[in-house]
């Protein structure tokens, strides 16, 4: 029976909670398609992370537990994604559109000579053909896209519900692992420290900050010194919520903090369930990178701000006076998900 | 060293975007230099003004694509090629690869590639992989810095970024790469520059001149539409002092179910 695989993205350890939602992806692939669906594990000691996908409800978690691929090598690991699919009769692919995931899709597909369908929000089989919306233009217009299978697809993160864990069911299959003399010779020379705190894009709360974060007199400083005090004030209530810190283009072209943190059309496109946009005046880029979260909240001084325009509560107010009674309000009422 | 670039052309970020008889439209905004490939020229100019050598842009397309190659020609690179053919039309992410491989080949001895990460019409970013396979070399994605270029020993050796952390991977040449935002801010075009590539002449390339037949196409785009319009009425919050409306503002965001 030819499978529908997911590819497990894991970092130290850790699996990327999208994968699961790529094997809900994976599921309706299946039915439409015919198939079985089967997760993929690449890595070293990697037991933890088969167990954990076998909860998810594939029929099989196929296993390369490799010394060679230890270090995570986009090229070593895409080659033997490659080698798995005629050996295991993988029809088609599909990658949650993390870092490493978009990166091992592409290479995967190439590698197999198919068509890919990146980042996609919503899929569906017709006529044996996969059907899939994805936001194009940082997400200002959609565009329908379509293969046959072999193919491989990604899906866009947090753009479907993650499959739920039970029992430990599936069969666990050992695979080789499948280097090549190319990527024999790229080398991981390391990990610099992670940056630590909740990703961006997976983060189902963000609070983010604009220009207007060193617009106040409430603090003594410079311009600089201003915004790094209003960061901070920010990236505690995001913390508080379990969140993710955010910033506009402008806060990071002005210095104010790094451009990790930049959300929108050259930064990340992010879709969480709350979005805190704390003196930003919502430009078209920012807001094509925001737009489609679930619940906007806009705090700006500015009523005529575009920032309204996609809002769903909005706080005409100055944030160094509200910004600190949210964060005292989540404490009192016991909403806090982690101490700051 | 010989880097070469491939560049996209297309409508300003800024631009109102829509969409009329299926075509997407962006009224009289700009066409533009992908903002992503900025970095990747950027990138290559530093590394031949550390290294020696030239960088070639190019880009697939219409007479639109100059658009691009000439903002790339005034920052700095030397050499273009357009690539177009009728037969060309609605090529998908692997059929340009195959292209921009092809292209990559017949000039010969060329030692890196450096692609932005994805255009911002398209936002597929999968151009780079499919192209260092094309081509069977390794790929490193989402480069900031450079931690080794050696060209003379064959190797280099880059920071770069999966999400959570930074990694420094190591690979032979010819290599494939994207650059990302944080390699370094592009550079302004001198006015000098805009003279030179505004008189700039670049050769067409078809593809009987990369000896390759029309590749067909795997990805169809039958439709863009726009997304449905939200309909959100923003609700202000109001109070007489910042504590009140901190506390009607969670009761709202508790009642939605978000905190």
């Amino acid at each position: 029976m030819s499978k529908i695989a997911v590819y497990v993205d894991h970092f130290g350890g850790k699996a990327a909670a999208a994968s699961w939602e790529a094997l809900t992806a994976a599921q309706t692939l299946a039915q439409g398609l015919g198939g079985e669906v089967v997760a993929v594990v690449l890595g070293q000691g990697v037991d933890a992370l088969a167990q954990e996908a076998a909860a998810r409800g594939p029929k099989a978690v196929l296993v390369a537990d490799d010394p060679a691929l230890a270090e995570y090598v986009p090229d070593a690991y895409a080659d033997t994604l490659v080698a798995l699919t005629p050996a295991h009769d993988i029809a088609v692919w599909v990658f949650p559109t993390t870092m490493r995931g978009r990166e091992l899709a592409g290479l995967t597909a190439a590698g197999l000579d198919v068509g890919a369908l990146p980042d996609v929000t919503d899929l569906a089989v017709e006529d044996g053909k996969i059907v899939a919306i994805r936001p194009v233009y940082a997400g200002k217009l959609l565009a329908k896209v379509e293969t046959e299978p072999p193919a491989v697809v990604t899906t866009r993160v947090r753009a479907f519900p993650a499959a739920e864990a039970g029992e430990a069911t599936a069969e666990i299959v050992s695979v080789p692992a499948q280097v090549s003399d190319t990527a024999q010779a790229v080398k991981s020379l390391g990990f610099s420290q992670a940056a630590g705190g909740v990703s961006l894009t997976e983060a189902s709360i963000i609070v983010s900050g604009g220009r207007g974060v060193a617009n106040t007199d409430k603090v003594p400083g410079d311009e600089k010194e201003k915004a790094q005090k209003g960061f901070e004030m920010l990236g505690e209530l995001a913390r508080l919520l379990g969140g993710a810190l955010g910033a506009s283009r402008a806060a990071v072209d002005a210095g104010y903090i790094s451009y990790d943190h930049q959300v929108g059309q050259t930064g990340k496109v992010v879709s969480p369930d709350l979005y805190i946009a704390c003196g930003i005046s919502g430009a078209i880029q920012h807001l094509a990178g925001m737009r489609t979260s679930k619940v906007i909240v806009a705090i700006n001084t500015d009523p005529e701000a575009p920032i309204f325009k996609v809002a769903r509560y909005g706080v005409v107010a100055d944030l160094w006076d509200v910004v600190p009674e949210l964060i005292q309000v989540v404490k009192e009422r016991g909403l806090a998900k982690e101490q700051a | 060293m010989k880097i070469v670039v491939p560049v996209k052309v297309v409508p300003d970020t800024a631009a109102t975007l829509k969409v009329e008889d299926g075509r997407v439209t962006w009224g009289d905004a700009p066409l533009v230099l992908n903002p992503w490939d900025e970095f990747a020229v950027e990138a290559a100019l530093q590394t031949v003004e550390q290294h020696g050598g030239t960088v070639t842009v190019i880009s697939m397309g219409d007479e639109s694509a100059l658009e691009a190659i000439r903002k790339a020609l005034a920052m700095g690179a030397k050499e273009a090629v357009r690539i177009y053919d009728d037969a060309l039309a609605g090529a998908d992410v692997r059929v340009t690869a195959q292209v921009l491989a092809a292209a990559v080949r017949k000039m010969g001895d060329v030692d890196m590639v450096f692609f932005g990460r994805q255009a911002v019409d398209g936002d597929t970013g999968l151009t780079p992989m499919y192209t260092a396979r094309a081509l069977g070399w390794p790929f490193v994605g989402l480069v900031s810095a450079f931690t080794e270029m050696d060209p003379a020993g064959r190797t280099f050796a880059a920071e770069r970024s999966v999400g959570e952390a930074k990694q420094t991977i190591q690979a032979p040449m010819p290599a494939v790469v994207t650059i990302a935002k944080e390699f370094a801010e592009p550079r302004y075009p001198s006015f000098m520059g805009i003279r030179k590539a505004s008189r700039a002449k670049v050769p067409v390339w078809s593809l009987a001149d990369l000896g390759l037949d029309a590749p067909a196409a795997k990805v169809r785009w039958p439709e863009i539409t726009m997304p449905p319009k939200r309909e959100v009425k923003v609700e202000f919050i109001e109070g007489a002092t910042p504590r009140e409306i901190a506390e009607k503002l969670v009761d709202k965001l508790i009642e939605a179910k978000v905190l």
